[in-house]
């Protein structure tokens, strides 16, 4: 299991870590027992789009990569596609993850969602992500490993081992 | 400090003597032990001469109870598949184990389970050990095997064998003891602690990989695991790796020739890093340390943290550890070993192994007990739950 230099540059050194404090959208996402948790705070501009965010994150180095580099790719996109965001997504950014840490990359996404999905229920707006699994206190992230955020383009958690 | 390893138990660098006493077999004295010719006939005697010494290094009685093996594992494997489904002859049998054996005797373990074997996990209590009491709880009529651990690899933890060598003995079974960690830095003698067979590894005591040992006590049946030209006492089929008998045989003899002052040497560098790290961080402590434990690992928990994302930033350092964390391993949980200590699992994420050896040295220790207390609080001050579920201080 090899990571590539991307991640260990982003495990080396995250980008946007921290709380905003006056968050329009806090999401949390993972637990103590499967040992990753992700804390993502928003902030939300008039026009819909993510200003700033800042992460937090208990995990591996992949946890941790996968948080930084979600957390720059959505500074800036509008909330509707911060969440639309995929597993893949993230690992392609990070030039591939190892099958086992890709529960990592839903992790990062996942919290972006409920974030976004936060932001949404404090405008009496209607949230765009329905049910997050992994906001679940029960969660059990190696449940989901064929289903939900797996496959919304189509590619197995498989391919993408080659480091 | 570049290059700080702390991981010989996993394994070691060959020692130079060693290597020394291997070279000839691989080239004057390359010939084939069973062939009849003089060259054959030299490389037997030096096949013979080893088998003896190290027979002798481990109390057999006689040196064909050694075999030599390609590993740990099939030693392990040989043990419990070679020896219950002859015991059992077509009949049902239960084989105790323990909870927290190498996955050389689990997965041996399951494979029987799966054919209609039972098959007993036994637990370690929180002190880390196997307790006779609880081995006596859980013989049954048909025990006919019992495999429980020397020295546990994770936690460090050194098992009673010979009290519970008698507990399987009393119940008419036989015992096997996997040795991998303690031969050569543990007390090691198959006649003391009674045992009928015991599975060893050479690159854990500087010696090379692909070779392993198994003592076999004499007249316990036994079915090969690798059929062939009868090599091995028609125990283990096979051309010999003479070389690595040798280098496996002079190995063990290095260990036990400055065991006395190595292992308290060890010790003592092992309990200044479990006191350096467990007084500078808070919420860190040392796993399973009651009874008597190998002198070369020290286990350490550190809570709120993860362990690889520790081994990466130590890794940057130029140290190398180990962890029982589910995410180094590419196994979906933390290691079974914690989790059979009732360690919980949000517990057993943060595990970190340090193990020692030869080249450890008072500077090693000091550089991680600088290095590493600074990457905790760093990846704590990352967590979002930390202070939530710690306090802060």
């Amino acid at each position: 299991m090899l990571y590539t230099e991307k991640v260990m540059e982003h495990f080396n050194n995250p980008r946007n870590v921290g709380v905003i404090e006056d968050a329009d959208g806090v999401g949390e996402v993972g637990n103590p027992t499967c040992g990753d948790i992700m804390k993502i705070t928003i902030k939300v501009g008039d026009d819909d789009r993510i200003n700033d965010l800042r992460f937090q994150t208990l995990g591996c180095g992949a946890a941790i990569a996968t948080s930084s580099i979600v957390t720059e790719m959505a500074r800036g996109m509008s909330i509707q596609d911060a969440a639309a965001i995929t597993k893949r997504q993230v690992a392609d950014e990070l030039g591939g993850l190892p099958a086992a840490k890709m529960h990592c990359s839903v992790l990062a996404t996942d919290g972006l969602k409920v974030a976004v999905d936060d932001y949404l229920k404090r405008h009496g707006r209607e949230p765009i992500s329905g049910e997050i699994k992994s906001a679940d206190p029960n969660y059990d992230p190696h449940a989901d490993e064929d289903d939900p955020h797996g496959d919304e383009d189509g590619h197995g958690d498989g391919l993408h081992d080659d480091g | 400090m570049e290059n700080v390893y702390f991981d010989y138990a996993a394994t070691t660098p060959v020692d130079e003597r060693v290597v020394e006493a291997m070279l000839p077999f691989f080239s004057e004295r390359f010939g084939n032990a069973n062939a009849l010719y003089s060259l054959g006939r030299d490389a037997h005697r030096g096949l013979e001469e080893y088998r003896e010494r190290f027979a002798a290094a481990i109390g057999a009685k006689k040196p064909d109870e050694v075999l030599f093996t390609g590993a740990g594992t099939e030693s392990d494997n040989a043990a419990l598949i070679g020896i219950l489904p002859r015991i059992a002859k077509g009949g049902g049998a239960h084989l105790i184990v323990s909870a927290y054996e190498h996955h050389a005797i689990l997965e041996p373990a399951h494979w029987l389970e799966k054919r209609g074997y039972d098959v007993t996990y036994l637990k370690p209590r929180s002190d880390g050990h196997i307790h006779a009491d609880d081995l006596a709880a859980a013989m049954q009529e048909n025990t006919k095997l019992v495999s429980i651990m020397h020295g546990n690899n994770e936690i460090g933890a050194l098992n009673d064998i010979k009290a519970l060598a008698e507990v399987a003995h009393a119940g008419g079974a036989l015992m096997h003891t996997d040795a991998a960690q303690t031969l050569g830095k543990a007390a090691f003698d198959v006649g003391v602690l009674g045992v009928d067979a015991a599975s060893f590894s050479a690159h854990k005591i500087y010696g090379p990989k692909g070779v392993g040992g198994m003592y076999l006590k004499a007249g316990t049946r036994f079915d090969p695991l690798l059929k062939g030209g009868g090599q091995e006492f028609k125990k283990r089929s096979g051309t010999q790796n003479l070389a690595g008998v040798v280098g496996f045989t002079v190995a063990l003899e290095l260990m036990l020739a400055d065991q006395d002052t190595e292992m308290p040497r060890l010790a003592v560098l092992r309990d200044r890093l479990i006191e350096g790290i467990t007084s500078q961080l808070e919420n860190t402590e040392a796993t399973a340390q009651g009874g008597e434990r190998l002198p070369n690992i020290a286990p350490l928990l550190i809570k709120g943290v993860e362990g690889e994302a520790m081994l990466l930033q130590l890794d940057n350092r130029g140290i190398a550890v180990s962890t029982g964390s589910a995410c180094s391993s590419g196994s979906l949980e933390p290691s079974h070993v914690l989790l059979s200590c009732g360690i919980p699992q949000e517990v057993a994420h943060g595990s970190l192994r340090l193990s020692l050896g030869r080249q450890t040295t008072d500077a090693h220790v000091d550089y991680f007990l600088e290095v590493f207390p600074p990457i905790v609080e760093r990846l704590r001050a990352m967590s979002p739950v930390y202070t939530r579920m710690f306090g802060s201080s």
